[in-house]
């Protein structure tokens, strides 16, 4: 592995991991499958690429991005709760409306970054080249999201947020509003997602409808390798897991794309990530029967 | 028990650690890759490779080859792009738009060569179709309509409504309504729309054109060529000939077609691949289109469809489908 892909995967994963964040608030915490993500990723890549094409900044067109992502996750809880639809559906519903949503905020399926301002090069100092800078950036950026939603998690809604999801009943009769929960909670969820999808188009020349495809399965796949390297109920824990996931699944991908001498070749890239979850998922379960026989 | 936990992480030094190999100082490297794995797409990555032997590159002898397919992911897609521009090949093929930018995005020094991307200017990978004095260069699959319309003029001569069939939500074909309504008029003809969002549209789309359209014109729109046969049945029924603009729906029932062959775009773009790897600069290139249309006609399809095919048309076809 050259440099430059080691690199370009600690940068692509830190993108993912606030996917993988987002994801693990709607499927961990609040325990409600959310394939909303699937279009709100590219929903955010969308937005972002319009603002910065129309003139706006883009520190502006980034966090138009989150809005949008935002807006999108509370959509999906709506359908959910106000609506009474079964919550895997309502984010399917979500999901292929943002797709016709996408193609009509673009006015066409894609729009290209690739010689306009983004955050990356705006910030960029001389002298580094960006291929360091991106994932450095990068970095900054997952740290400080990961220790808003450390703290966010730990005041008094996001506990109830948290109760929602563990025992809607218990935290009912504790008096908690678990619908209002639900929609902040996927709204925050979302916003993440969004915000990733605006990163990542910044950095990979701009947004394209067909974007967001596998998204969700790459958040799960984040989470749950993340998991299963570092279990723990701790959420500073657990959050730093679902980083640290969604890197070493980007390793996972680089070592596909370099993998001739095993004989594994570009058809078998999704098999190697299904076997890569499968794996991560097994962990456990044999740590618990090898821990029950001594 | 604790050991299991970190195999994940063995796997990542495993992979940090393995180094692409060394080459030899005069073997040439070509790193291909594409959005997704797909017939049309396969035909490009299968003909470059065989323009590239053509021209004395051969793999394993002075070439060395990757190819690599995003599965339609776009994190891979991106991941790939570092990969190639990492290994430093002399030129990367990136076939269709998001593997292109994604390529272009990630390297101003490694010379890329795109194909099938139906605008690279619109999409940004070159600032105009001369020469870009970058490190781009490409062909382009962008159909040249108005040969396509003097086609359609050979085959219904007195046609003055061309009626279309197509998703608006798919940008190669907004792009072919858009440029259909300047060219038309000044061929003395008006374009007819019925939009077909979905496959399962398509039939009655059609069917709102009879007796608003002399003929029916397909592009190579993803819901129509899915359905095409919904559309002959259509065109048997009410006599609207159909004229294509891929030769593969001719075979399922169109009258004729002058379309690309991809088979034979990739092989000019691995023409083009050569002439970089000979020590040519991408930048001095011009972005190309299809050099090569192929007509092929159906004249039994026509009889169907209530017209009948000059035999000057048939013999000028490579291809005729009985």
């Amino acid at each position: 592995m050259t440099l430059f892909s080691f690199l370009g995967a600690i940068e692509i994963g830190l993108i993912f991991a606030l996917v993988a964040l987002g994801v693990f608030i709607s499927f961990r915490l609040l325990r409600f499958p959310d394939l909303t993500v699937d279009g709100s990723f590219p929903l955010g890549a969308a937005v972002c690429a319009v603002m910065i094409t129309g003139g706006y900044s883009p520190l502006l067109a980034t966090i138009g991005a989150t809005l949008a992502g935002a807006v999108a996750g509370l959509i999906t809880g709506w359908l959910n709760v106000k609506l009474k639809i079964m919550d895997l559906l309502a984010s399917i519903l979500m999901m292929i409306a943002l797709y016709s949503i996408n193609l009509r905020i673009m006015g066409g399926p894609n729009i290209p970054l690739i010689n306009d301002p983004t955050l990356f090069n705006q910030l960029q100092p001389a002298g580094i080249e960006d291929y360091v800078f991106r994932p450095l950036l990068m970095c900054v950026i997952v740290v400080l999201a990961k220790l808003a939603m450390d703290w966010f998690f730990l005041t008094e809604r996001g506990l109830a947020i948290r109760a929602t999801g563990t025992n809607a009943r218990m935290a009912r009769a504790q008096g908690v509003n678990t619908g209002g929960m639900i929609l902040l909670g996927m709204a925050v969820s979302n916003g993440l997602v969004g915000l990733a999808g605006a990163l990542f188009a910044q950095t990979q020349g701009g947004a394209d409808s067909s974007m967001g495809i596998g998204t969700i399965v790459i958040g799960l796949a984040a989470v749950i390798v993340g998991e299963s390297i570092l279990p723990s109920r701790k959420l500073i824990l657990a959050t730093l897991a679902v980083v640290i996931g969604a890197i070493v699944y980007r390793f996972f991908i680089a070592l596909a794309l370099n993998v001739d001498f095993i004989g594994l070749k570009a058809q078998d890239l999704n098999l190697v990530t299904a076997l890569l979850v499968t794996v991560a998922l097994v962990i456990p379960q044999l740590k618990r029967r090898f821990a029950k026989k001594h | 028990m604790k050991k299991l936990a970190w195999a994940p992480l063995g796997a990542v030094a495993l992979a940090i650690t393995a180094f692409a190999p060394a080459q030899a100082a005069d073997m040439k490297s070509v790193a291909v890759t594409a959005i997704v794995e797909h017939p049309a797409l396969d035909a490009v990555r299968d003909g470059v490779k065989a323009a590239l032997q053509a021209e004395g590159f051969e793999e394993g002898k002075n070439l060395k080859w990757q190819y690599q397919s995003a599965q339609g992911n776009p994190g891979t897609a991106a991941q790939i792009a570092r990969k190639f521009v990492g290994d430093k090949p002399d030129a990367i093929v990136a076939i269709a738009t998001p593997s292109a930018q994604a390529v272009v995005a990630s390297t101003k020094t490694v010379p890329v060569v795109f194909s099938a991307v139906t605008d690279p200017v619109a999409a940004k990978l070159v600032p105009s179709w001369e020469p870009s004095k970058t490190n781009v260069t490409g062909v382009s699959d962008l159909l040249a309509l108005d040969k396509q319309m003097e086609l359609l003029k050979k085959v219904v001569p007195n046609a003055k409504r061309v009626g279309m069939v197509y998703n608006p939500g798919e940008a190669n074909s907004a792009v072919v309504v858009k440029e259909l309504k300047t060219l038309l008029p000044k061929m003395g003809m008006t374009l007819v729309e019925a939009a077909a969002p979905r496959s399962v549209d398509v039939s009655s789309a059609a069917r709102s054109l009879v007796g608003k359209a002399d003929v029916i014109y397909t592009n190579t729109d993803n819901n129509v060529v899915s359905s095409y046969e919904a559309l002959v049945k259509v065109g048997q029924d009410s006599k609207l000939p159909l004229v294509a603009s891929d030769t593969d729906s001719v075979a399922r029932g169109a009258v004729a077609a002058l379309g690309i062959n991809y088979r034979d775009l990739g092989e000019q773009t691995g023409r083009m691949v050569a002439r970089i790897l000979k020590g040519e600069k991408p930048g001095d290139i011009k972005t190309e289109v299809s050099s090569k249309m192929e007509l092929h006609v159906n004249p039994g399809a026509a009889e169907k469809q209530g017209i009948k095919l000059s035999d000057e048309l048939v013999k000028s076809a490579a291809k005729v489908i009985q």
